[in-house]
């Protein structure tokens, strides 16, 4: 009886190993960012690691408008619903906060885009939202950008931008600048 | 001896063209004021049209009024008008050849050397709208690169060269033999004469399918355009043709009977009859459908946005139209020479409008992506078009000097033979 | 007989073609070897290798002459399994125009006298795409998007049934093997029925000789697309021949602030374009026309 208890223990340990093996790789290959060629998060200069401020910081769970610090973000981003630590993790200012608890990095912030905006979540790893540049094919570097690198995440929606000048009319013949 | 045979023949050959050339020659610089008046005017005219065109050449087609969006103006227009114009020969070849109308039979060669100068400016035309004339042998079968058969430009620019070869070798060969005294050999030159009327109308439907074949282009995509081509090709060629054989009338001996000219404007009545039918088919399509395809009419009889610059063109080339229809329709007014006259005119005009710009310019308004822009023709368009007209019309002045007087038999080949006799 | 008819006619034809060989003389004064190599030069598509090597030379050459800058000519052929296709999300076009100065420089379109761009950018009012008669090309408002308005960029749409070829008299514009239409700018003569075919106004003519100022312009070219071309060519865009062929990004596509442009291989079946067309409501402009456009829009609001 004993020795059969063993060897269940034995199999089980192998079976956890495995298992332990096997979702540290899904997790590192669903999660990780690295089928993605992102360049560096677009951070105002010297506000990242996070953790240089929050970390000696006092965590304040109250839904409020901010008059401190950050009083340059304007929250136009589902606000009515949502603030700040609804994304940003309450403990670890450095990562964001996905919907299940889990942390990740800010470089891989299109997860948690994604969980709202689930369709262009979807047309952006097909890579067909968002600006595309450089190489499509052969060996050529792909690049994606962030979401974060066209739309502000606190307030996403696309400015209004000064056109470039219109064509010359016919009537202008010889349209001389 | 066989040798010195052919030496003799060839220095006889020799003598006889020489004396031809030195004739022509006499023929054609000795005139009354009138005809000096002409000539010096016409190469004037073409003087300073040639001097336009050299600039257009060095600067490129900058020089004209031309853009992307109007891409064709006064050049192509002048040249459907004038292809339509050639392809009217036809209308004298049918009843001399085929119904042997004995009063046309004496002046259809002057119609077709008509025809050729005709030729000769639209082909002109041409080459003054393209943009690289040095590149013009890309253009040539087998030395260049010809697109035969998807492309209608390089169809036309066989039929074109093909008309103006016909109706340059069937005029040549009928005087020569006139020069030389001797009958034609019918069954030698009749082939050529029955196939330039296939070839004319061919002319004319290649040009008409050059437009019609753009689906780009709604105002052009219409079936009834060839036909319509046609039709009005037979009222502007004869048209001309009556008024200049007036002319040569009065100036020659060639006599030319009024019947000749009545029934050409007999003819002529009933291709404008088609004409204005064809226009009235097009005109209730486009209205009565009233797609938004029709903005192309709209902008010719209309206007368009505050766009009217052709409107009231073609509102006066409508009415010219219809005036010289009742004209040519009547007995009475047909059969009058003045009557008869005005109504040449009011076609000769009425037609270019509604053939050159009134056809070509609407085409392109408004543009595939719905611009509207009106084109004017400049000074270089116009000095340009004027020179190439004068100069078909000194062509075919020149060609009739010598024409003519061989007709009428003033001009032979006796007289050599009586010169060499009594040198 | 035949021999007088033949002087007769000689001398009708010489009197009056004097008049066209007056014209044609100055035409072909210039008589420097140079030019007469130009005036020689065969069609493209019959150069061969060797022949191609000396004319890429001779407009090295030449554009070091004028630009002082050293061009990187390419020929490069169509790559093999190739057939470009371009998307265009018109939800997402706020009309600003970038495309079109990014295509201009790139592409070394002349700038002024004339002015061309190869993209034409539209502005329809809502509730109406396709009737293009009530477009604007000119807007100039102070910021883009205008509410209430759509906006439409044009160009060449590399027709799979072309009708600019189909009417070239001379073969000048023919449809290579990867889907792009091209020019050979030395062979037109510039008789403007190509740009009187296209239903979409995609090709425009030098009607002078292009002025493009020597700090703009873009020393890699491609023969057959963005090298500086002369006067009284026709030109249209390319999909950036000298890019794609190389597997980047035509220009327009990377200068698009909202990423509206998208460009791919439709053969491959994993492409961008693919997944466009597969999962997107796509339409073509002008399809009635049978003209199999390569330029497929769509929108999702």
């Amino acid at each position: 009886m004993e020795l059969k208890f063993i060897k269940m223990q034995r199999n089980l340990h192998t079976l956890a190993i495995i298992l332990l093996i096997l979702s540290a790789f899904f997790s590192l290959a669903l999660g990780a960012g690295q089928e993605f060629p992102v360049p560096p998060p677009p951070f105002t200069e010297g506000i990242f690691p996070c953790s240089q401020c929050h970390a000696s910081m006092e965590t304040n769970r109250k839904k409020r408008e901010l008059k401190d610090e950050h009083t340059k973000i304007r929250m136009h981003h589902a606000e009515t619903m949502r603030w700040c630590l609804d994304c940003h993790d309450s403990k670890d200012r450095d990562k964001l906060r996905l919907y299940n608890g889990e942390l990740i990095n800010f470089t891989e912030s299109h997860r948690l885009c994604g969980e709202c905006h689930g369709n262009l979540y979807r047309d952006w790893r097909a890579g067909i939202h968002g600006k595309r540049t450089g190489y499509f094919m052969g060996t050529g570097k792909r690049t994606y950008l962030l979401c974060a690198h066209c739309h502000d995440p606190h307030e996403p929606k696309f400015k209004r931008m000064m056109p470039e000048p219109p064509p010359f009319r016919p009537t202008d013949r010889r349209n001389v600048k | 001896m066989n040798l010195r045979k052919a030496m003799e023949s060839l220095q006889g050959l020799l003598k006889e063209t020489w004396h031809f050339y030195r004739k022509t020659l006499i023929l054609v610089t000795r005139g009354g004021k009138i005809y000096y008046a002409w000539c010096f005017s016409l190469l004037a005219i073409i003087v300073v049209g040639f001097i336009f065109y050299w600039k257009q050449h060095e600067m490129g087609l900058i020089e004209t009024n031309m853009t992307d969006q109007v891409s064709w103006g006064l050049y192509i227009a002048n040249f459907t008008y004038l292809v339509g114009m050639a392809a009217a020969a036809v209308l004298l070849v049918i009843p001399s050849y085929i119904y042997q109308f004995k009063p046309i039979k004496g002046i259809v060669v002057l119609g077709e050397l008509f025809a050729a100068s005709c030729m000769v400016m639209a082909i002109l035309f041409v080459m003054v709208d393209l943009g690289r004339l040095d590149r013009f042998w890309h253009m040539l079968p087998f030395i260049g690169s010809m697109n035969f058969p998807a492309s209608l430009l390089a169809w036309d620019v066989l039929a074109l060269n093909g008309y103006l070869f016909l109706n340059l070798f069937i005029p040549i060969y009928l005087l020569v033999k006139s020069y030389y005294g001797k009958k034609p050999n019918w069954k030698f030159i009749l082939p050529f004469i029955l196939l330039s009327i296939p070839w004319a109308v061919g002319i004319h439907t290649v040009t008409a399918f050059l437009y019609n074949g753009l689906a780009a282009r709604p105002f052009w995509n219409a079936s009834i355009l060839a036909p319509r081509f046609l039709a009005s090709a037979f009222c502007s060629g004869p048209a001309i043709i009556i008024v200049i054989f007036q002319i040569i009338r009065k100036v020659s001996a060639i006599k030319i009977e009024d019947g000749a000219l009545f029934k050409v404007a007999e003819l002529i009545a009933y291709a404008m009859f088609l004409n204005l039918f064809l226009l009235g088919a097009e005109i209730f399509k486009e209205y009565y459908s009233g797609t938004v395809h029709m903005a192309s009419f709209k902008y010719l009889f209309e206007g368009l946005h505050h766009h009217n610059e052709l409107v009231p063109w073609i509102w006066a080339a409508m009415a010219m139209n219809v005036t010289a229809f009742i004209l040519f329709l009547i007995p009475s007014t047909r059969e009058r020479l003045s009557t008869l006259n005005l109504g040449c005119l009011l076609i000769i005009v009425g037609v270019w409008i509604e053939k050159g710009p009134g056809f070509v310019i609407p085409g392109f308004v408004p543009d595939p992506l719905g611009e509207i822009h009106e084109y004017v023709p400049n000074l270089v368009e116009l000095m340009v078009s004027f020179g190439i007209w004068a100069l078909g019309l000194l062509i075919f002045t020149l060609l009739m000097k010598v024409a003519i007087p061989i007709e009428t038999g003033e001009f032979s080949h006796t007289d050599y033979e009586k010169g060499v006799i009594t040198k | 007989m035949s021999n007088k008819d033949y002087t007769r006619r000689e001398f009708i034809r010489s009197f009056s073609v004097t008049a066209l060989a007056g014209l044609s003389l100055p035409v072909l004064s210039s008589c420097s070897k140079e030019e007469v190599e130009d005036f020689l030069q065969k069609h493209f598509l019959e150069m061969t290798e060797e022949e191609k090597k000396q004319v890429i030379a001779k407009l090295e050459q030449r554009y070091f002459e004028q630009y002082g800058r050293k061009f990187q000519i390419s020929t490069q052929e169509a790559l093999p399994e190739t057939l470009w296709g371009y998307g265009l999300e018109l939800s997402r076009c706020i009309g600003c125009r970038k495309c079109v100065y990014a295509c201009a420089n790139e592409n070394n379109t002349s700038r002024y006298t004339r002015q061309l761009h190869w993209i034409r950018v539209l502005r329809l009012k809502r509730g109406n795409l396709i009737n293009l008669e009530d477009s604007e090309h000119y807007y100039a408002p102070e910021t883009v998007p205008e509410k209430g308005f759509v906006y439409l960029p044009v160009q060449c749409q590399q027709c799979q049934n072309p009708p600019c070829v189909k009417v070239c008299p001379i073969h000048a514009t023919w449809q290579e093997p990867d889907g792009i239409v091209a020019v050979d700018y030395n062979w037109c003569i510039g008789c403007r029925y190509c740009i009187a075919a296209c239903p979409y106004k995609g090709r425009v003519f030098n009607w002078a000789e292009p002025n493009i100022p020597k700090d703009q312009v873009n020393p890699n070219v491609h023969y057959l697309g963005n090298r500086p071309r002369m006067k009284c060519a026709v030109e249209k865009c390319t999909f950036c021949i000298q890019r794609v062929r190389e597997g980047r990004y035509p220009a327009c596509v990377e200068a698009c602030p909202t990423g509206s442009r998208k460009f791919g291989n439709l053969l491959d079946p994993k492409s961008e374009i693919r997944y466009i067309i597969e999962r997107k409501r796509v339409f073509r402009l002008r399809e009635e026309l049978n003209t199999e456009s390569k330029f497929y829009y769509f929108f999702e609001s």
